[in-house]
């Protein structure tokens, strides 16, 4: 023990909120600090809105113009020549079509087998890295260099603009949304099923066609609509690979793949910049009804991912 | 037992060979992926290289585009896809990450929940879902704004954006012409259009990335930050955005690769004109622009050109997307390291 403590410190009754103002600690816009984050908040909010003008706006637009125009003819009739009066866009839709289909066609069974792959590779399989990292890049590909891709190796090969030039070009885009979302959904079937099914002594294909496809069908199916919706709003790879036309793809029970083809989209980019009111109509009636294929395919396959979340 | 009843057996010899047959088919469509890709980049490579050889690195600092003399060059073309592409990344990037931060903040739930609390219904459980339900809405319809394809907003652009802004810009030129930024007027199509087009078809790809970014900053971040006193916004700009920054600057750096490679917005919007200004208001021209508007009715000479244009194209945006997602990866390696 030291032989001198040291004093001990004079017994006074200590009030802990001692010069503790209790009124700074209330929540007061007057001060800077929380004023300046009701402002940001303020701000925040107000940009958010703005942001979504457009939408609004977009939408307001297409039911105002494309509305008005809106009549069955449209979908019965051939495209006016300039200074034409009525019209429609039938062969365009048509051509749309044919084109999605044909694109999906493609880029519907190489996305999947090749999403089959990559669920069942080994984490260290070279070759799974490589097909993950070429769709990454074609996620981010521009849709321009698709159709320049399509014209230098079908266009020129063949001799002409065709619909499965553009066909081909626009799978190309819609390669990566499939392959990656029917990954994921192939990876999300519960690994007890599988192995279930590799108890029972199904061989691997019989596991991927009866218990790995089928668990993961929704999600699959979610992929392969949003690419179809993306597929066929897509305008910059069919301007110079299906070009357009102004009669029908299909003709006395023929259906002309080898021919320019019409779609929607190229026909909203040609009678956008045209100076006569009756295709400037005619292009917003054709926005309207692309854009509601977009959405309707869009929405669906959205409303399916959830169905499988659940 | 007689082998029929059997209920398990071994795969017959023709089970086993489907199973070979489509586990090899499986194989060769990655392998049909992965080479498809390389064929195409190969293929944009190898038809741009006969013009590459003609005209050299001369091209791209040339300034005429004239099929009939045979001369070409893409220095206007460079200048207006990197300066509309930077500001509409400017416009975007605000707009964008302020949308990220008012979603990942849950303001509107919090507004609708007070909105609830008034009639005392706020736990009811139909309308207790209602916050949630909103906020799920609000973040559906600005990804719808990525779903509406690029041409309609081309369309959308000419006769809604167009006439709303040209009063105001050539008011601005008049008043303040001596400003770089509006020193011509706007007569049409041109730049500031082009660029406000673009910056809404990439806010919800900024939105998207940055809010995944700012809702994987682990919960213990925030709630510190708060326990040591600090406001809502003290938080965000202290300890929130700079530990998502790294996924939000992937998210911008992606958006920049789509903004460079975007073609109908600005095909139909820019105004096609060979011509380098600083000015906003003043038409300009882009490379995907170029190959939209010449390709159709391009000569084989004027193919092979747009050809080795299209390859100056493909270079940059490949090269801004691999490091884009470079980032992105690690910054998500970093968030799983932070739990």
């Amino acid at each position: 023990m030291s032989a001198h403590n040291p004093p001990l410190p004079p017994q006074v009754a200590l009030d802990p909120f001692e010069g503790v103002d209790f009124s700074d600690l209330e929540k007061s816009l007057q001060r800077p600090r929380t004023l300046m984050s009701a402002l940001l908040s303020g701000l925040v909010t107000l940009m958010t809105l703005v942001a979504l003008v457009p939408l609004f706006s977009v939408v307001w637009m297409l039911l105002w113009r494309g509305g008005r125009r809106l009549s069955l003819s449209l979908f019965t009739q051939l495209p006016p020549a300039p200074l034409e009066q009525g019209g429609g866009f039938g062969n365009a839709i048509l051509g749309t079509l044919i084109i999605i289909v044909l694109a999906a066609l493609i880029s519907v069974p190489v996305g999947i087998l090749s999403a089959v792959f990559l669920a069942q590779a080994k984490k260290e399989s070279r070759l799974a890295e490589s097909v993950r990292f070429a769709a990454k890049v074609l996620t981010g590909f521009p849709s321009i260099l698709a159709g320049v891709f399509a014209y230098g190796a079908i266009v020129l090969l063949t001799g002409g603009f065709s619909a499965v030039a553009g066909a081909i070009a626009v799978s190309i885009l819609m390669l990566p949304t499939i392959l990656l979302t029917a990954e994921d959904a192939i990876r999300m079937v519960p690994v007890k099923m599988k192995e279930a099914a590799v108890g029972m002594g199904a061989t691997t294909t019989q596991t991927v066609w009866m218990v790995l496809l089928p668990t993961a069908f929704p999600g699959i199916l979610t992929g392969v609509m949003l690419a179809i919706a993306r597929g066929a709003g897509e305008t910059a790879p069919l301007i110079f690979t299906a070009l357009f036309s102004n009669y029908w793809p299909i003709a006395s029970g023929q259906v002309h793949l080898m021919q320019p083809t019409a779609s929607l989209a190229v026909l909203i980019y040609n009678f956008a910049g045209m100076p006569f009111d009756n295709q400037v109509e005619l292009a917003w009636a054709a926005a309207l009804v692309l854009v509601l294929i977009v959405l309707v395919t869009n929405l669906t396959g959205q409303a399916l991912s959830r169905r499988q979340i659940r | 037992m007689p082998i029929e009843t059997q209920i398990s057996q071994p795969p017959s010899r023709l089970q086993l060979l489907i199973d070979r047959t489509f586990r090899h088919l499986c194989h060769g469509f990655a392998w049909f992926t992965v080479i498809s890709i390389v064929f195409i980049i190969l293929q944009i490579v190898i038809a741009g290289v006969p013009a590459m050889r003609q005209y050299g690195p001369g091209f791209m600092t040339g300034t005429v585009w004239d099929p009939n003399t045979g001369q070409f060059g893409i220095l206007p073309e460079i200048w207006g896809t990197l300066y509309s592409s930077l500001l509409s990344l400017i416009i975007g990037t605000a707009f964008g990450v302020a949308a990220a931060i008012f979603l990942s903040e849950g303001y509107l739930g919090e507004f609708v929940f007070g909105f609830l609390k008034l009639f005392r219904v706020h736990f009811h459980p139909v309308y207790g879902q209602l916050p949630q339900q909103i906020e799920d809405l609000l973040k559906n319809l600005i990804e719808l704004l990525a779903a509406i394809p690029s041409v309609v907003y081309g369309l959308w652009g000419i006769f809604v954006v167009i006439p709303l802004i040209r009063p105001a810009c050539n008011w601005l030129h008049l008043k303040m012409g001596w400003f770089p930024l509006f020193s011509t007027d706007l007569s049409g199509p041109g730049m500031l259009p082009a660029v406000i087009v673009l910056a809404i078809m990439i806010l919800p790809t900024i939105t998207a990335i940055s809010r995944d970014a700012l809702t994987a900053v682990p919960p213990k971040l925030r709630m510190a930050a708060y326990g040591l006193g600090a406001t809502r916004w003290e938080t965000i700009l202290a300890v929130i955005l700079p530990t998502a920054a790294r996924g939000v600057f992937g998210g911008v750096v992606l958006a920049f690769g789509r903004a460079l490679g975007e073609t109908m917005a600005l095909a139909m919007l820019v105004g096609n004109a060979n011509r380098i200004s600083v000015s906003l208001f003043s038409p300009a021209n882009t490379l995907a622009a170029l190959l939209a508007n010449n390709f159709p009715e391009a000569r084989p000479k004027e193919v092979a050109v747009l050809m080795y244009a299209a390859l100056v194209l493909l270079t940059i945006t490949l090269l801004v997307n691999i490091i884009g997602a470079y980032i992105l990866q690690r910054a998500a390696a970093q968030t799983e390291g932070g739990h």
